[in-house]
């Protein structure tokens, strides 16, 4: 017995260690050094592949934090693999140390308690963060409280080729009055794509008289009544897709090779920048241009989050830190590089930090900041899963 | 004296590593299937996730589609080498269609379908090359080729990998079968050369190839990685939905990914099944048309035919091989050019470094495992001569088996099996998934020059007082050096195209360039794929250009060992 | 008997039917010709003297070699030698390397490289070692056989149809050079033929199997 309460001394400190606090950033960055953080991001941009594999090679340079980019094809895996752990009882040395998350993902991570933190705004690098005017403290309304930090600001866009569709559309009325004389010509991501459910609530938000009521959560009661404008908007612009519906891209991305031969000339972005960087990267033609509807369009913020059962805390933390510096964020924002919005506020920067932004040339096809127009907030996540459940059950099974 | 105690038991082990994960993963699936998941807090049993499944309206259309390419691509790839191989074996056409397709072999089926789709999309090389000039198109017109709803393309996709593929076991199968004087003897009689060898030699080859034919069979209806890329997605296949299901962030779902994976297998047994009974339909109506006596009028215009197949199939995978290379180096190409506006390096530049790191993973897990399949595989070939062991068919169909069970059957179990138990998911456990695909494959190609090898020389070596460890290392190994190194070759082959199993075993934590390849897929970044799907059958090629090259070195002053 | 080759009361079995009966001693420097049409069981014969007889069949009775009992014996370690009617030269190996598999381990290297060429020389192969064993001719790779053979040193010979592959005027040559060296060196050899002439050469007892 004596043995064991020696060993079971010996072994005391090692759980206290793994809970290090957010606060004190020395120790933070003392025990990040040699530690592997696997970060699990969505791997189908190479653009976004790239970058993250430049973030690794400056973590380590700075802090000895080697990263590993697991390439995932849809995030809710890395939601999935948490929650087995935790069923598992593996509560230590998860196979996950930080996820590119938001909206649904985050919310359901969140509700089961699969998060370490709060660390977000004990960040250094926090206080440069334009949390009062960017999204960055609600994600999908679902509030944050510093269980995840914000690294990019996406806004929807359209995309489209000016050589063969010279006018902007102003609203989803618009669009589908195009679609309807010019059909094959339009796609969208196959829900439950990320970015193909974002078109659907976009569709929705732009045509409902009265778009507060996707605050709050949908209910057995409303949800009928409220998309139902939204299905027979579908019902008429699906026949005239490309492929007549019958297909749909996997994801965002796959729509540019599209564009880019000319077998559409509209499709829908995240990110404002990404079509500059497609041309950049000779994806798509130069006369590729972007515009957003008159009332605005959705936007939201990425975020990283830290599993609780991460084994590299520490150096998830710093990867999270980094990624919100100005030289991580002005390289994003390159169209060159990812063309990612930022999530610092220019006046919160030293003068050095801010020439790195004004030396961006922010690309031909990107619009300025005054012509994004108005950010429309993200509905409550339960709607996002049950239409986009709902799509897959109207229009992915084709009979 | 361990060795000797060793030895014995290797057979035994080679079956517990080709086996084991099949029952231990079709067990793992049958569990959750009937409602019985601790991981997730549910225990069974229950009948809901059959029922669950019924209910999915994707269902019928999902499991046609499963069927219906599988069944398609076994009975035309078929057709294609059977009638080649009847109107032109023994001719040069057949000779240089053999050596344009062997090399084939080694193409990843992920590699093949990007070329593929690279080719025949509405946007594609061909159409590009078409047009404007003779379609009169200027932009892709809006045709739904790939990812077609019938699964027309994933099943050629999967027609022009198994045609090299049949087409060399028939090759070996001919060997036997004696089958250049029974066709001389029936043209003599006045037969046409193809209904000569369908008639005389067709029943002792195919008899041969039945087990192949079964893999191929059972392979091409629950494929994942070309059905990801080529097959519908309004739904998708069977096995690519049970795999969705798998990765669904409620593990309740993979109950009714459990349930999918017993279906899969049902529809696979069902359609062995029916094909058996097909087997016996075919060979009476074979026998009435031997009876008949019909000489075969229009032998040259079906075999003309069968040549043209074969040689559109071979062209298809090359053509495709082409283009993404074309693609990994183009800067913008815009339709209808038929060559990019200027080529690049920066392509290259931009993802080689990923793909060096992703093949240093491949290579790892390839050579690991296809030197443990090797070395089983010589351990069972020597235990079996040593100790005068006879092999029965019945052993032989064991051999099959890993192939025969369809791979979403048993592999999500494993997945949900190892996650009930807290095991880790990683290089580990997916070299060992590999072995399942890999044993079968390296034993298969080593075991006929193996046994073939003249064992007077192991009599004389003997005799010359050398013990059966120096025979083994110092006379048979080195005179099989060249059949040792393609066996190796082809467990390298199998193990770089493996997919479903470094996905699901490895946690999507064992990123390999099949992985990386068909994750991009859904990015449709052409460039990326073209890098990725050289690379990808660079690795698989490689091997066998050196399994050729060694030996003709080493050797190269041993002429008696130049053909052998 | 002590020296020389004993077959006692060998009986070989295919599946429980008697196939080869056969009680013989062979003494030194003597060969015992067993003759009769393929198939008979010639081969099967000296399977069971070499230790490497197929599981197809059963055998009852003794070898005896110089002085023991070798039935139970490993095959490597009967010191049985054997040629075939092909010459089964390594064809990985260099001539050389071939006559180094036969020769018994021990010795320098400079010792071992000049009983291989004295053994090359006896048989007119002088400078032969380095050569590649395909690109010899029949008799000359027959020889090389035989002195492998010779050199491992063993304490009887068994010779299956040795000379049948090879064409008139070189058998009765290659036939003489293998029984001179037999006698010299004192070894019993069992002698299997389908050919009349090998058996008058040969010239001592005869078996006709199949009778």
């Amino acid at each position: 017995m004596k043995h064991l309460a020696l060993l079971a001394a010996l072994l005391a400190p090692i759980p206290a260690l793994a809970d290090v606090d957010p606060a004190d950033w020395d120790a933070v960055t003392a025990q990040a050094e040699g530690q592997t953080v696997f970060w699990n991001a969505w791997g189908g941009s190479t653009t976004t592949n790239d970058f993250i594999a430049w973030v690794g090679s400056r973590v380590a340079e700075d802090y000895g934090v080697t990263l590993e980019h697991v390439k995932l094809t849809d995030t809710a895996d890395a939601v999935t693999r948490v929650l087995s752990e935790k069923q598992a009882g593996q509560d230590d040395r998860g196979a996950i140390d930080l996820i590119w998350i938001n909206g649904p993902n985050f919310a359901a991570m969140k509700g089961a308690d699969l998060l370490f933190g709060p660390y977000a705004e004990e960040l250094p690098n926090w206080a440069l963060v334009d949390f009062e005017n960017k999204s960055v403290q609600t994600d999908f309304t679902v509030p944050v409280e510093g269980l995840e930090s914000p690294w990019a600001m996406a806004q929807v866009v359209f995309v489209h080729d000016a050589a063969r569709m010279p006018d902007r559309l102003g609203s989803m009325e618009a669009l589908l009055d195009w679609v309807q004389t010019n059909p094959g010509r339009f796609s969208y991501p196959q829900p439950p794509d990320f970015l193909g459910t974002t078109f659907l609530k976009q569709v929705l938000i732009d045509i409902l008289p009265d778009a507060s009521v996707l605050a709050e959560p949908a209910t057995d009661v409303n949800y009928d009544m409220v998309t139902e404008p939204l299905w027979a908007y579908l019902d008429e612009l699906t026949p005239y897709l490309w492929r007549e519906g019958r297909a749909y891209p996997a994801t965002g991305t796959a729509m540019f090779p599209l564009i880019a031969d000319g077998e559409i000339d509209l499709s829908i972005s995240f990110s404002p920048g990404a079509a500059s960087t497609a041309i950049a990267n000779s994806e798509l033609p130069d006369t590729v241009r972007t515009f957003v509807l008159d009332n605005g369009t959705i936007g939201n913020a990425s975020f990283v989050a830290i599993p609780y059962n991460s084994g590299a805390k520490a150096g998830a933390m710093v990867v999270a830190n980094f990624l919100m510096s100005p030289e991580a964020q002005a390289r994003a924002q390159d169209p060159e590089i990812l063309g990612y919005g930022t999530v610092l506020a220019m006046d919160k920067l030293a003068a050095d930090d801010r020439a790195l932004f004004d030396a961006l040339d922010l690309g031909i096809a990107t619009l300025a900041p005054a012509e994004l127009g108005s950010v429309q907030a993200e509905p409550h996540p339960s709607w996002m899963t049950r239409i986009s459940d709902d799509w897959v059950a109207r229009y992915g099974i084709a009979q | 004296m361990s060795r000797r105690r060793l030895l014995p038991l290797l057979p035994a082990l080679t079956l517990l590593a080709m086996l084991g994960p099949v029952v231990a993963g079709l067990w793992g699936t049958f569990l959750p299937a009937f409602g019985h998941l601790p991981a997730a807090g549910l225990t069974g049993p229950s009948l809901d996730p059959f029922r669950d499944l019924f209910g999915w309206a994707g269902l019928p259309r999902a499991a046609m589609l499963s069927v219906g390419t599988g069944v398609l691509a076994t009975v035309i790839s078929l057709a294609i080498v059977m009638l080649v191989t009847a109107g032109w074996s023994g001719t040069k056409p057949f000779r240089a269609l053999e050596r344009l397709l062997s090399p084939l072999l080694a193409v990843p089926h992920a590699a093949a379908a990007f070329g593929l789709a690279f080719l025949i999309a509405p946007s594609g090389w061909l159409a590009r090359i078409a047009s404007p000039a003779l379609t009169g198109w200027d932009r892709p017109p809006d045709l739904l080729i790939v990812q077609d709803s019938w699964g027309l393309t994933m099943t050629a996709g999967l027609i022009v990998k198994e045609v090299p593929f049949l087409l060399l076991i028939t090759l070996a199968a001919l060997g036997q079968a004696d089958a250049q004087r029974s066709v001389r003897v029936a043209q003599a009689l006045g037969y046409g050369r193809l209904t000569g060898w369908l008639k005389t030699v067709f029943p002792r080859v195919y008899a041969q190839i039945r087990p192949p034919v079964y893999v191929v069979l059972a392979y091409a209806m629950s494929v994942v990685d070309v059905a990801v890329i080529l097959g519908p997605n309004t739904p998708p296949s069977l096995s690519v939905q049970i795999v969705k299901w798998m990765s669904h962030p409620d593990l309740s779902m993979r109950l009714e990914a459990a349930a999918g994976a017993l279906l899969q297998l049902a529809l696979v047994i069902g359609a062995l099944v029916v094909w058996r009974l097909g087997e016996i339909g075919v060979a009476a109506l074979g026998r009435r048309w031997i009876a008949s006596g019909a000489r075969g009028r229009a032998d040259p215009v079906v075999a003309g035919l069968a040549l043209l197949a074969g040689s559109v199939s071979a062209l298809a995978v090359f053509l495709g091989l082409v283009v993404m290379a074309i693609w990994s180096f183009a800067g913008f190409w815009s339709f209808p050019d038929a060559l990019p506006n200027d080529m690049t390096f920066k392509n290259w530049a931009r993802f080689g470094p990923g793909t060096l790191k992703a093949l240093g993973q491949t290579a790892l897990i390839a050579v690991t495992v296809a030197l443990a399949g090797l070395i089983l595989t010589i351990g069972c070939l020597e235990a079996e001569y040593r100790h005068n062991i006879r092999v029965s068919q019945r052993a032989v169909w064991l051999l099959y088996l890993p192939l025969l069970i369809p791979q979403t059957a048993f592999l999500p179990g494993l997945q949900t099996l190892m996650l009930n138990i807290g095991a880790d998911v990683g290089r580990v456990p997916v070299m060992l998934a590999h072995l399942v695909f890999v044993l079968p494959y390296v034993f298969l190609s080593l075991a006929d020059p193996f046994r073939a090898w003249d064992a007077r020389m192991g009599v004389i070596a003997a005799a010359l007082g050398a013990g059966p460890d120096r025979i083994l290392w110092r006379v048979r190994l080195p005179m099989l050096l060249r059949p040792i190194l393609t066996a190796l070759a082809v467990g390298l082959a199998v193990s770089v195209g493996q997919y479903l199993p470094t996905l699901l075993i490895g946690g999507g934590r064992v990123a390999t360039l099949t992985t990386e390849a068909v994750a991009l897929a859904s990015g449709g970044d052409r460039r990326a794929i073209g890098v990725y799907g050289l690379m990808q059958t660079g690795a698989a090629l490689v091997p066998f250009a050196l399994a050729l090259l060694i030996p003709a070195l080493v050797w190269r002053n041993r002429k008696g060992l130049r053909h052998g | 008997m002590d020296k020389g080759l004993s077959l006692r009361d060998v009986v070989i079995l295919k599946q429980g039917a008697p196939l080869v009966r056969v009680h013989h001693d062979v003494a030194p420097g003597e060969v015992l010709t067993v003759m009769g049409p393929s198939g008979v069981g010639k081969s099967t014969l000296l399977a069971f003297v070499t230790g490497t007889l197929a599981t197809d069949f059963r055998a009852e009775g003794a070898v005896w070699l110089d002085g023991h009992d070798i039935t139970q014996s490993a095959p490597h370690q009967r010191r049985v030698g054997i040629l075939f009617q092909d010459d089964l030269l390594f064809p990985h190996l260099s001539v050389g390397a071939n006559l180094a598999f036969g020769l018994p381990p021990g010795g320098s290297r400079a010792e071992r490289q000049a009983r291989i060429d004295a053994a090359l020389s006896e048989v007119g192969l002088k400078g032969f070692a380095p050569r590649d064993p395909s690109t010899l001719s029949g008799g000359q790779k027959a020889r090389v056989a035989l002195m492998r053979m010779l050199l491992s040193e063993p304490c009887a010979l068994l010779l299956d149809e040795p000379f049948s592959r090879l064409d008139a005027a070189l058998r009765a040559q290659v036939r003489e050079m293998v029984f001179d060296r037999a006698r010299a060196r004192a070894l019993p050899v069992l002698l299997v033929t389908h050919d009349a002439d090998d058996a008058a050469a040969a010239g001592g007892a005869i078996i006709t199997l199949g009778d």
